[in-house]
This record gives C-alpha cells, structure tokens and sequence, in this order.
C-alpha cells in the first residue's frame, strides 16, 4: 500500500488489506449511510450545498475553489440531462493520490459523486480516468457495478425516486485532459483541447448541459462531510482550509508515498512523517503543489504550514498536494528542464503564446543545460513567461511559465554558473551520489 | 441596444454583439487570425486581446461579449503589449520569407505584424519545420511551415462545407493542419480554404507561382456555372484572367464561391480555344474571316428559308447564355421568320409550357434560405448542383436546427444532416411526392380524391408532417424534378403541397440565365421547343453557346437530327471536336470573362457584368456577333451600340421591369390554367430494361467547366462507371467492376459496373454531360445493359 501514513485521516480511515476498496468493506466502514440518510430525509439540495459551504471544502485538483461555491453555481431552471463529472485525470508531474483513491476507496468517490448529483440536481455523472491507470479504471467499473447491483447507484435510488447514472470514462493520457473544459471536450469524443470561458461548465457544460467537474480526492471528502457536518470537516484542517488532504510525496525522502494529514499541518512535520531526508542530506527545495506550482527554497518551504494560505503566502501554491522534494545533489537547470519539456510536449497547441511560447522556453533551458548558454538567456526567459501569463486560453500557460520563474528568481546564481561555466554548479558526481536511478543503472 | 466605450468613443450596439463585432461597427479595427465573422469563435491566436476596464488580463476581444458600459481599450499599453507579445509567438517559427511566399502582399500575417508587430524579436533558436502535404488538384498544402494554426480552415470544413477534411493533429508545436491519413480535399466548396487562409499556407494550386497580388486588375463579374450567379473578382494581368476570386454579396454568395466558379477560369487559355471563325467548305475545316464566316451562315439560312421554309430554322442556346444574347437570338430568328428558339436543353417534358402564370424561380430569396425550419427538396443532386444554395441550408440546419427532407433517385449525402430521406426510381418520383401531398390533405383535413389510389408510406407521413409542423417551409423542386419526364406533374404537386402546408414553392434553378431566358419567353412562346425541333427534323440550326453531345436531354436524337441537317452553326468559345462532323460553321464566342451581359439568378436578380479581359484571339462577345450577323442578314431593328441597349430592349419587349435593387417582375411559379391533376398509371419496363438515372457530373455541366483542367483532375471528375445496387446487379447476373456495353435509343456506351446501394433496385445510375456517355438517350428513359 502506498498510503504511508495519516494524522485524523477521512479520506483513507479504515483502510486496510488489498480487498478494503470491495463494498461490502466500504460499508462496514461506515459507507453509503450519507447516501442513505439524504435519499431518506429527502434532504433539500440547498442545505447540502450549505453544508458542503461550511465545511469550508476546497477543490483538490490544484486550484482550491470552494466547492460548495461551485454547486451553487448550477443553474436551478434548466431541465433536461445535468452532468456531475469526477475528474480523475491526474496528469500533473508528482501527483498520485487520486490513483489511490480509485484503488483503495473507489466507493468514497462513487458515493460522493451520488451525494453531489443529488444536490446539483444531476441525472448522469462521468468518472474520467487518466490514460495510463488502465487496472485502476477496471478496478472503478467493478466498484461501480457492486454500486448498482446495490442499489445505489441507477434507477429510482433506493426507492427514493432519485436517480442518477455513473459511467466510468478512460482518457489516453493527454495532460490537457485535465482542464476541465478539455476534459468535456473528451468526453464528446473530440480532442482534448479547453473551451474559452465563460461560458463556464455550470452553464454550458458537457454537451453544452449544466455541469460541475470536481476532482476524484473532492467528492472522496463529501460523504464524511453528510454524515459528521461541514463544521466537523473544517475543525480538522483550519479556518479557510477546512478537512485533511493527501499530500503526494516524491523526491529525495526515505518514504515517498501518499500521506493524508490535516491542512495546516507543519511543513516539517510531513517530512517527518516521510522518514526525513534520504541519506540525510540536506533539503535544497520543494515544489509544494505538483509540478505547475512554483518551487520553494528549503528556507521558505520549511517554515510553511501545509495549507492554501501559507503556501500561497510563501509564494507557491498547494495545487494538488504534489510534494517534490530536492535535495543538494539536485541540479536545478537539469530540473526545470525536465519540467520545461513536459509542457512544452503537453501544451495542446490551440493558443499561441502557449504553443509557441513552452517550446521557446523548453528550447532555452535545453541549451542552458546543454551548455550553450548565453548571458541573455535568463532575461528572455523572464520575458516569455512574462508574455504567456495571462494570454491563454486555459491555465497550462501559466503552469509552464510558473516553474521558469520561480526555478529562475531562487537559483539565479546557479543558472548564471551554469551559462558561464557551461556546466553545473552541483558537480556531476554528487549529482550521480543522490540519484537513486543512477546507482541501480550502475549496480544492474 | 447596449452602450460601449472603445478607445474613450461611445457606441450602441445590439445586444449580444462581442467587442470585435462592436469595434467593427464603430471603426476601430482590432487585429485577429482566428476570428472570421462566418466562423464560430476559436478565440485562439489571442492575436485580438484588448484592455477591458475592471479585467486584470486583456481580453479576446472576438469571444468577449459587449455587457452594458464597457469601457475597452485597443491601444493601451496592457493591450499593445500582449498583441506585440502575440505576434512575436506567431513569427518565432513561421518562416519570413515574404518575398518568395505566394500570399506575400495579400497576406494578413504580413499586415498585422507590420501593424501591431515590434520590428525585432528576442528569437534565436531554430525554427520549426512542418512537413508539406498533397490535397489534390486545386489547393496547396505544401508550405505548411507558415500555418499559424489559426484553425479556421478546419472550422470551415465543420461549418460552411459540411465536412471535416482538415484537423489539427497532434500537440504543441507538433501541431499541424492536415488532411485524414493523406487524403485529398474533396469538398466542392475547397477553394474557399484559400480565402479563410491568413497566410500563405493553403493557397490555390492553379493560381500559385502565376503573379503577385499587385500586379493583377480586379473586375466585377457574375458566375455563369450555377443558378445563383455567384459574384466574382475576375483578376487579370496584361488582359489575361490570372484566377477569380470571390466578391462579397451577401444576399447571394456571401463571401463565398463553388470550386466551379473559382477555377473554371483555368479553362480560358487552353488550347481548345476557338480563336477564329472556321467554316467547312467541300469537307475540309479552313479559318476564315469574320466576315466571310457570317456573309457564308447569312447566306445559309437566308437560302434553307428560302427553299424549304422559314419554319426549317431552329435555334438552341445554352441556358448560360446572357438576356443579351438571347433576346438577340430570338430576335434574330423572328427576324428570319422562324419561331423555334429554345434554351432549355435539358428539358424533356413541356406540357405546361403557355400554362405558366411567371417565370419559375426559388420562389423566395436565396439568404432567406438559412431561416427556414422546414424543407422538402425533390429530385436534387443537391450539393453538386448547388453547392452555396446547399450552404444555406446547412446553415439553417446548423445554427436553427432545421429539418431537410429529401425525396430524390439517389442518397448522395449532401453533407447536413437529413430529417427525411426516400429514395426511389425516377418514374416513382411523381407518386412519392403525391403520397406527402396526400399525407398533407389528410392533416389538413381537405379530400383529394385525385390521390386516394396513392399508396401511403412513413417517409411522406414524416415529411408531411414536418412541413405542416415548422413555421418557415419551402418545397423546392431541383434539376431531376425539371428534367424528368413527368416534370408538369411534379411542378403540380409541389405547388398542391405548398399551399396545403403553407410552405414556399420554388425551383433550385438549372443554369445561370434559366430564370432569364423563361422572362424573354424563350421556348414558351416557340413553335418548336428544345425537344420539338430534332424529333422534327430541321434543316438549318443555330446551336449556341452548348455541346450538343453534353447538354442535351437525349444526345442520340439531337446528334441524329443535326447531322442530317443541311447547316449546323455553332457559336462557342471552344473547339468542339465532335461538331466537327456535322457542323458548317463554327463561329469564335468570347467566355464568359471576356464579354458583357446579364444574368437573371434563381432569385430572380438581374447581375449585369463587364467584360473583365479582351477575347481570346478573335472570338467576339456573343451579342455583337448576333448584331452583325443580323446586319449580314439586312434585319432591321440591330443598331445597338452597346448590350446595355440590348437590354433594355430586351426588357421592354419582354414587359420586364427591374428595381432598384436589381430584382425582376414577372416571376410566378403558380400555373395559369392548371390541367386537371390526373397521375399517369407507372411505365412499364421492357424485360432487361432498367431505369437510367443521369446525374450531370459537378464538373461536367457546361463548356468552359469541362476544360478546366485542375476541376477535372479532381476526383468528382473521375470517368462515370454503370452504377447499380447489390439486387439490380444480381437480377443481371453481373457483378461489380464487370466490364459492360449499355445501350440507349441505338447508341451505346462501354462501361465498367459499380457496386452503389444509393441506387433504387431497377435502376442504373449513367451519368450525362460526359464524352463517356454521350452516345446514350434520355437521362431518366430506359437503358438495357449486358456483358461487352
């Protein structure tokens, strides 16, 4: 299992052993009752949504918009189909907690999606599922048919008259696929490639219907939410960041895995919890939220508290939960490189500065690392990024233009001796000692 | 009305207009790529983003709609900065090289970047390279390493055509236009892709490399190909037609053209040119001069008049042909006693012919089409025949959710997707459409015993039924429907329809002066129609501006009765090699590019045009050889100066008066004394006769399309094969790719069998209008088929 540990945990509470994901586990946890004692009290759609408001739940897929808010924004007249859509297309860099949900707790998210088409009055929903997780989508379509054949998810839902249509949906692994607009582009059998906005999904969304996107660790929180209050939700984490969050950490710690720790919890504590630093050297930096997010120095990062507040504050974002620790052995110009190709090669090309501009920038880095770095280098990198941000379509401009950034302002020294000395600053050797890939490649 | 501020200036707008649209209207050009006003909004060059007041970003100014007191700013600094950003993204790796570009001087990129453009960039990384394609005959792919990725041809291919041709395939800078798995574009609408192109990307194959932009004189002229009389920009250099561009006419072609009438051009300056007037004198074919060429067909016809009657001369013109040169030749005939003129060649049955209450047209205006909810078009090629009629209706299909139905002999899809579709034999056209007229009585509740012995079916009940339901409903009847032999009976029907379900009654239109030539009275009022004078032999015709092998309903008897004519004269910009057996003289026409006239479109607007080059070699435009030939000739009433006083000669005669707008009276489809509706009993077939069903091919239907070399490259052009369904072949004992000699009125054709489950049992689907097939009959009469 790789949920490696958890403080107060909700998301991933009870789960033990490979058939824990199975119902009939779920709901001697406990689930399904939210469900139920909704589709029971016949529980108007507004105090759910108010509920959901007061537990001050924050959307997990990156950008942190308060879902209670994002219910509300379904329009109430509109008849005909209305979608709910889990998105479960977890593409970015160092995220990999939804593929735990999936696995471990599928029924967390069935049962979420269920509670949510009933408040935002949906009549079908969609589980997208990201390409390259082909056993965890099959795992999701078994949970699904133990949901129907349970009765909970179908016609006339536990003869409440409430009913609602779930269908699990596989992407091919195009990181775009992630927007949400994209995302319903692909959905339609089109390519995936985001709509302009507005209009936003709420008013014309899948098959131009009302719509809602959240993400898969989203719907996970909403049964604990029905069933012990918003206000039991938010007292674990802390005001404006309200529940627990699974923390995806990767990198250069003794125990890379999935962690779900209350927000608010010390930066240094999930540290902590991940066995510390491997070989015990020394923390060099982090990026806190996926890949997209800007990268924190260890001076910065180790006085966070894991929340949206603090990390925002400290100049990044919590985005998905995607923790990517460096430490001194890491090479920060071969590191944005990487970075730097994944959106240049994930970019889906339909707007200009984005298209254009990630393989600019991609093309510039590549040189820097390849030593032929030139003194301007740096300011042309600052101007791109400069000129990408704000002229997209969808945020992918942004999240390629973010890491150039903040790689640039943290360790400008050692991008300059990088085009100076046309190599790195960190001596290849050392780099070599702290990649754990290079020592098996050796070993082997 | 919505109040917003551009640049400090205020202006109403309607409501839901978008900050483009709003700055178009109040002068202010905001530079785009995606953006085109008949596409949807892509929103993607980001090439339009302006300041908007309360916006931290700018904004796309195309997708961005006005809201009430918006304050917007084209010039700020927030929004110079991103448009200089945008363009310095779009020139990284678009390759500048304008001066060998072929859109270079006529190239948008080109325009903005000097506009909005900052004269240096930060680039110095290697360029991008995407690899050339091959589309086909008539558009270049190959220097797709200036595609800006704008995606508007791509939008055109959904939208406007109807089918998807071209994507964007693959990612990122990856990303590159391209057909499917190498296909070639196919659409009958492709040449547009080189109008929507803002760069030099797609760009016309047969006009590329020619001449540069600034170097060609643009004219106004009219579209002889098809029954709207598309605008056209005739461009030329030193007098020579280097390509034709579309004109924007909204009411008419929008800004858009057919690749018929964009590339029929390519045919101006082939070899097959008839430069000088030839005569055949003791069998052998010797260039003559004008003047002994009309002296010698002046003397000819004077002479068979003379000696055999004045009722022995007959006239045939092609329904192309202008008011100008018709009125002429009816006039010029009359004028030798004779009043057998007609122009409607393909023409089979004239049973109402003097029973017209007005000329037959669309019975409502061609932009008016893109409104109506509910459609029955009967016996139509549809997209082929009328490739911008058939936009319209996509339109309205698109954008209103329209609901076409069509009852026709074959189930080509004219790409827009069909509420209704029958498909039956063209002998069961007649009783399948009185079957929705009797589906309609019976809504309607009014009895029509006329039809009681009709059999009913589910398709007429949902055809009816969807004409009786909509608000904006049309009945139009297409060329099958005109030149079938119970076209009377059809017209009826339709006309019964309309008025039970309150739809418009009106006609698709065969050729681009049909409209024109019924308002002079052109066969109507002859003694001889198109089809009387070959079953009756004539001594001496007058064949002008057609093919008689091409553009007739029966090639076999027009051919038979003109070879055994004493004179045959053929006035045509092309050497017709078959005429030269049986023709005397062959008399140099100008094109269509290289004369003056006027054509009467489907709606009923008279489009006069100017001659747009000077005439290939000798030929003369058509009226002027009509005028001297009248002189030749001694009739009196031919001092015209000019084809303006042809027409208003023409129009006087005619009782025709014309707006101010260009709009002619004396249109009608209703009937003046309609015959009693009574349905024949269906024809027998002969055993081993099958029904012929001729579609004339997209680029077979009139002289100069036939020449155009890039159209008859393309594969719509492909030489017709014998067509049949899997039971009709079965039936036969034949088998698909068979070769086989199908037979029609004595004549004959060797072709190969194809497999079509479009074609109703008992049917052969040959076409006409090609060399293949020109020793064949009537387009819709029997045909017997065996083994070769």
């Amino acid at each position: 299992m790789s949920i490696l540990g958890a403080i107060n945990p909700v998301l991933t509470a009870g789960l033990s052993g490979d058939d824990g994901w199975h119902l009939q586990a779920y709901v001697a946890r406990g689930g399904y009752e939210a469900l139920k004692s909704i589709l029971a009290k016949k529980e108007s759609s507004e105090k759910i949504i108010a509920e959901v408001k007061a537990s001050v739940l924050r959307g997990r897929g990156g950008a942190g918009f308060p879902t209670g808010l994002k219910w509300s924004f379904m329009p109430h007249a509109v008849q005909g189909d209305r979608y709910i859509i889990c998105n479960t297309d977890e593409g970015e860099p160092g995220t990999f907690k939804d593929r735990d949900l999936i696995r471990y707790n599928p029924h967390a998210v069935i049962e979420g999606m269920a509670i949510a088409a009933y408040a935002i009055e949906a009549n079908r929903g969609y589980n997208y599922i990201h390409g390259e997780i082909w056993e965890l989508y099959q795992r999701f379509e078994e949970a699904l048919e133990e949901a129907r054949a349970a009765g909970f998810i179908g016609q006339n839902i536990l003869k409440s008259g409430f009913s609602f249509e779930l269908f699990a949906h596989h992407g091919y692994g195009a990181y775009i696929c992630g927007e949400e607009t994209a995302l319903l582009e692909s959905i339609e059998g089109k390519k995936g490639q985001p709509r302009f906005k507005p209009p936003f999904p709420a008013s014309f969304g899948l098959y131009g219907k009302p719509t809602t996107v959240n993400n898969t660790e989203t719907l996970a929180s909403i049964p604990f939410i029905i069933k012990m209050g918003g206000e039991a939700f938010m007292n674990l984490g802390k005001p404006n960041n309200g529940g627990t969050k699974l923390f995806s950490v990767s990198g250069h710690v003794n125990r890379p895995g999935n962690y779900e720790v209350p927000l608010g919890t010390p930066f240094a504590k999930l540290l902590e919890m991940c066995g510390g630093m491997r070989g015990g050297r020394k923390l060099k930096a982090v990026i806190p939220g996926g890949s997209s997010a800007p990268v924190l120095p260890a001076d910065l990062i180790m006085d966070c508290t894991l929340d949206y507040d603090s990390i925002g504050k400290a100049g990044s974002m919590l985005g998905s939960g995607a923790v990517i620790v460096m430490d001194e052995t890491t090479c920060m110009v071969k590191a944005l490189e990487r970075l730097s190709r994944f959106y240049h090669e994930e970019s889906c090309g339909q707007c200009t500065p984005c298209r254009e501009g990630t393989g600019w920038l991609y093309d510039i880095v590549r040189r820097i690392e390849a030593g032929e770095g030139r003194v301007d280098d740096l300011d042309t990198l600052e101007y791109i990024a400069g000129n990408i941000c704000g002229r997209t379509i969808c945020a992918l401009g942004e999240a390629a233009a973010f890491p150039v950034q903040s790689f640039v302002k943290h360790f400008w020294d050692e991008f300059i001796y990088h085009i100076q000395h046309k190599t790195c600053l960190v001596p290849k050797d050392v780099q070599w000692a702290g990649s754990g890939f290079h020592r098996l490649v050796e070993e082997a | 009305m919505l109040e917003i501020e551009i640049n400090g200036k205020k202006a109403e707008v309607p409501e839901g207009s978008t900050v483009i649209e709003a700055a178009q209207l109040s002068g202010v050009y905001i530079p785009h790529f995606c953006y085109h006003k008949k596409l949807s909004i892509a929103a993607s060059c980001r090439m339009c983003l302006v300041e908007v007041e309360k916006s931290a970003r700018p904004l796309p100014a195309c997708a961005t709609p006005v809201t009430n007191g918006m304050k917007v700013f084209t010039h700020s600094a927030l929004a110079v900065k991103a448009q200089q950003s945008v363009m310095e993204f779009l020139l990284i790796n678009h390759p500048l090289d304008c001066p060998v570009c072929d859109q270079g001087g006529e190239c948008l990129l080109q325009d903005v970047a000097v506009g909005y453009g900052s004269a240096k960039s930060c680039f110095a990384e290697k360029k991008h390279v995407t690899k050339g394609k091959n589309a086909g005959s008539l558009i270049s792919m190959r220097e797709m390493s200036r595609c800006i990725h704008c995606t508007r041809c791509v939008r055109f291919g959904e939208e406007i055509a109807g089918i998807m041709e071209l994507g964007m395939a693959y990612r990122s800078a990856h990303s590159e236009i391209t057909t499917f798995l190498g296909r070639a574009i196919e659409s009958e609408l492709s040449g547009n892709l080189t109008d929507v192109c803002p760069v030099g990307a797609l760009t016309s194959k047969p006009f590329r490399y020619t001449a540069r932009s600034w170097e060609l004189t643009s004219h106004r002229s009219i579209s002889p190909h098809d029954s709207i009389g598309a605008n056209i920009t005739v461009q030329t250099r030193a007098g020579r037609v280097m390509r034709v561009l579309p004109h924007e006419n909204e009411a008419v072609n929008e800004c858009w053209l057919s690749d018929k009438d964009r590339f029929s051009y390519t045919a101006l300056h082939t070899e097959e040119r008839l430069t000088k007037p030839m005569l055949k004198q003791g069998g052998e074919w010797r260039e003559v001069s004008w003047n002994d060429a009309l002296d010698y067909v002046a003397h000819g016809l004077k002479d068979i008049a003379a000696s055999a009657g004045n009722d022995a001369l007959a006239a045939l013109a092609a329904p192309w042909a202008s008011v100008e040169e018709l009125y002429l030749l009816q006039k010029l005939m009359r004028g030798l006693g004779s009043d057998n003129v007609d122009c409607r060649p393909r023409r089979r049955d004239f049973s109402l012919d003097g029973k017209h209450a007005g000329a037959t047209w669309l019975g409502m205006k061609i932009a008016d089409l893109r409104h109506l909810e509910s459609v029955l078009v009967v016996g139509s090629f549809l997209h082929k025949d009328h490739p911008l009629l058939t936009q319209r209706l996509r339109h309205a299909v698109q954008k209103h959710h329209a609901e076409i139905n069509i009852l026709s002999v074959t189930d080509e899809d004219p790409k827009l997707a069909l509420h209704t579709r029958q498909t039956v034999r063209p002998s069961e056209l007649l009783y399948a459409l009185a079957a929705v007229v009797r589906e309609a009585a019976k809504i309607k509740g009014v009895s029509m015993p006329e039809l009681a012995s009709v059999p009913e079916n589910e398709s007429a009940r949902k055809i009816a039924t969807s004409l009786m339901n909509a608000g904006s409903k049309a009945v139009l009847l297409g060329h099958v429907a005109e030149q079938a032999d119970t076209a009377g009976l059809l017209h009826q029907l339709g006309l019964r329809l309309a008025e039970l379900t309150g739809a418009n009654f009106g006609f698709l239109g065969e050729a681009a002066n049909s409209v024109g030539g019924q308002l002079l009275g052109l066969g109507e009022k002859a003694k001889m129609n198109a089809h009387q004078m070959f079953a009756n032999p004539r001594q001496a015709y007058f064949l002008f501006g057609l093919e008689p092998e091409l553009d007739v309903a029966n090639p076999v008897k027009t051919v038979a009765a003109l070879k055994a004519a004493k004179m045959v004269v053929l006035a045509t910009p092309f050497k017709h090699a078959p005429a030269l057996q049986y023709a005397d003289a062959l008399l140099p026409l100008a094109a269509f590019t290289e004369t003056s006239g006027t054509y009467v479109n489907i709606e009923g607007c008279a489009q006069s045009f100017a001659g747009a080059a000077s005439p290939s070699g000798e030929s003369r435009p058509g009226w002027k050889i009509l005028r001297v030939l009248a002189n030749a000739l001694d009739l009196p009433g031919f001092a015209f100066e000019s084809s303006e006083e042809v027409l208003r000669e023409a129009w006087r005669e005619a009782g025709v008066k014309v707006d101010a707008e260009g709009y002619v009276s004396g249109l009608d489809n209703k009937l003046t004394h309609a015959p009693e509706l009574k349905l024949p009993s269906s024809a027998q077939l002969r055993e081993g006769e099958l029904e012929r069903i001729a579609d004339v091919p997209i680029y077979m239907t009139d002289p100069t399309v036939r020449r155009a070399a890039p159209l008859q490259e393309t594969p719509a052009s492909a030489s017709p094969k014998a067509r049949a369904s899997a039971a009709t072949l079965k039936k036969l004992g034949l088998a698909a790719e068979d070769a086989v000699v199908v037979r029609q009125d004595g004549g004959e054709a060797r072709l190969t069998l194809a497999l079509d489950e479009g074609v109703p049992e008992g049917c052969l689907r040959v076409a006409a209008g090609h060399p293949a097939t020109s020793a064949l009959g009537g387009m819709f009469a029997p045909i017997s088929v065996e083994r070769a």
